[in-house]
């Protein structure tokens, strides 16, 4: 085991000489934080979006309690989501420091769910005179 | 798939490759050693690195528009049905979605950790965080075992299996939020009792609402059973207190959609099993830390599917 660790110590240490080097200049500002093949989040950073986000659970709790109208109260709740899905995103997933190929595949993905929401709804919308009157010709019971 | 851990590996060509972008100076370290944990396939641990990354990444794409067919569910019946959602909240325990959104949270904040651990070659402390994220992970699924084992003894359950043994009224979750429209609904229903009694005898009983002894109701008492589809045009019965036609198809969303990201979180444990016992042999390094930062985004991607189904299932307004 302890053979093991100096053996990965004295690696790296061999790769931050030589190839670690451009990477670290490439990184710009966040080049001190690089070790390795990546950014490395630092520790104060990880406990502090934890907090946040644990923050953000208590809040949405609270405000559901609080009546801003139906429409406003999912609203609100889904800003919260989105802020702490954010903050998951940016941070515990790097997208932050990773490259931007990352991030746009990811944004791919969630403007795609977008228009399929979107024109579902919209779709649904459509036709809901049809299906109200449907339901009306059914009777009250079921 | 075996490990390739060969030594010397003909990596002369490498100079005679055109280097990728980047990574010009990688291929100065080649031409002696290919380390046992680059596959042989790829030149250097940064490009085997972000080859896997690129993989992970396409794999979420996949993943969220995977559920994105069980939120378009939820979002047009939603649309349509607003009720059956007000009605259906009140059965779900707030406390325990946001026990779980917070073990959920610890979880991934030990993901992310252990990612920065394998970074460092901090072996023990990758050890602890990853077994850490394992207890949180059978943590979550201990209570939604809870939640689901409720729901089934109390016949909340999808489609035509859906036989609630309760009234929403007679919930203690509607009871401390409305207790005027509770004890306004419990009247309703004891009232048409009786009328049902009296059946026959008067035909005009059928409609007890309209009893003349008994006051307009107020806001208060009607309201919220009107929201929830207790009472009104979209119940199951408009005038003695029921439930919103279709209120089972709430609990086939509610099903589909904790169901699925259930096996995800299984899933999840199955991968972070087999993380720990590779990270006790300490396997991961400065150099080869892939599959732990993987595993983290696709738990990271697991809890961010959570932080939405939290709010659209449990807080419901």
């Amino acid at each position: 085991m302890a053979d093991d660790h100096s053996k990965q110590t004295a690696g790296e240490q061999k790769t931050n000489g030589g190839s670690l080097v451009p990477a670290h200049a490439a990184a710009g500002a966040h080049g001190h934080d690089d070790h390795g093949l990546a950014h490395t989040t630092p520790v104060p950073l990880l406990l502090g979006i934890l907090a946040t986000l644990m923050v953000l659970t208590v809040i949405t709790v609270a405000v559901t309690s609080v009546d801003f109208g139906a429409q406003a109260n999912l609203v609100i709740a889904m800003v919260i989501a989105t802020i702490k899905a954010a903050l998951v995103v940016s941070f515990f997933m790097h997208l932050v420091w990773d490259k931007k190929l990352h991030l746009i595949l990811f944004l791919t993905s969630v403007l795609f769910l977008i228009l399929f929401l979107s024109l579902s709804v919209n779709d649904r919308g459509e036709y809901n005179p049809d299906i109200e009157a449907f339901q009306t010709s059914q009777g009250p019971t079921k | 798939m075996s490990q390739h851990t060969s030594e010397t590996h003909g990596e002369q060509p490498g100079a005679a490759h055109a280097p990728p972008a980047g990574h010009a100076h990688d291929e100065h370290d080649h031409g002696h050693e290919h380390p046992s944990y680059v596959a042989h396939h790829f030149d250097s641990a940064q490009q085997q690195f972000d080859a896997g990354k690129l993989g992970i990444w396409l794999f979420l794409l996949t993943e969220v528009l995977f559920f994105s067919g069980l939120f378009c569910a939820y979002t047009v019946y939603r649309s349509m049905r607003p009720e059956v959602f007000v009605y259906a909240h009140y059965f779900l325990d707030t406390r325990l979605g946001a026990l779980n959104t917070c073990v959920l949270l610890i979880s991934s904040l030990t993901a992310a950790w252990a990612v920065r651990n394998a970074q460092l070659g901090e072996t023990r402390k990758l050890v602890t965080n990853i077994t850490i994220t394992i207890l949180c992970a059978f943590t979550f699924m201990g209570v939604k075992y809870v939640e689901y084992s409720h729901k089934f003894h109390d016949g909340l359950l999808p489609g035509p299996h859906f036989h609630p043994t309760e009234q929403v009224w007679e919930l203690a979750t509607f009871r401390n939020k409305h207790p005027e429209a509770a004890e306004y609904a419990e009247r309703l229903t004891k009232q048409a009792e009786e009328a049902e009694k009296a059946k026959g005898a008067d035909a005009s009983a059928a409609k007890p609402a309209e009893g003349p002894k008994f006051e307009l109701p107020t806001r208060e008492e009607l309201e919220p059973l009107l929201h929830a589809g207790v009472l009104g045009e979209r119940a199951e019965n408009p005038r003695v207190p029921s439930r919103p036609r279709n209120a089972h198809v709430f609990f086939s969303i509610y099903f589909f959609m904790t169901g699925l990201h259930g096996i995800h979180v299984l899933g999840g444990i199955g991968v972070f099993i087999w993380l720990l016992l590779r990270a006790r042999k300490g396997e991961f390094h400065a150099q080869y830390f892939g599959p732990v930062d993987y595993a983290a985004l696709y738990w990271h991607l697991v809890d961010l599917i959570w932080i939405y189904l939290f709010p659209l299932l449990y807080l419901i307004h």
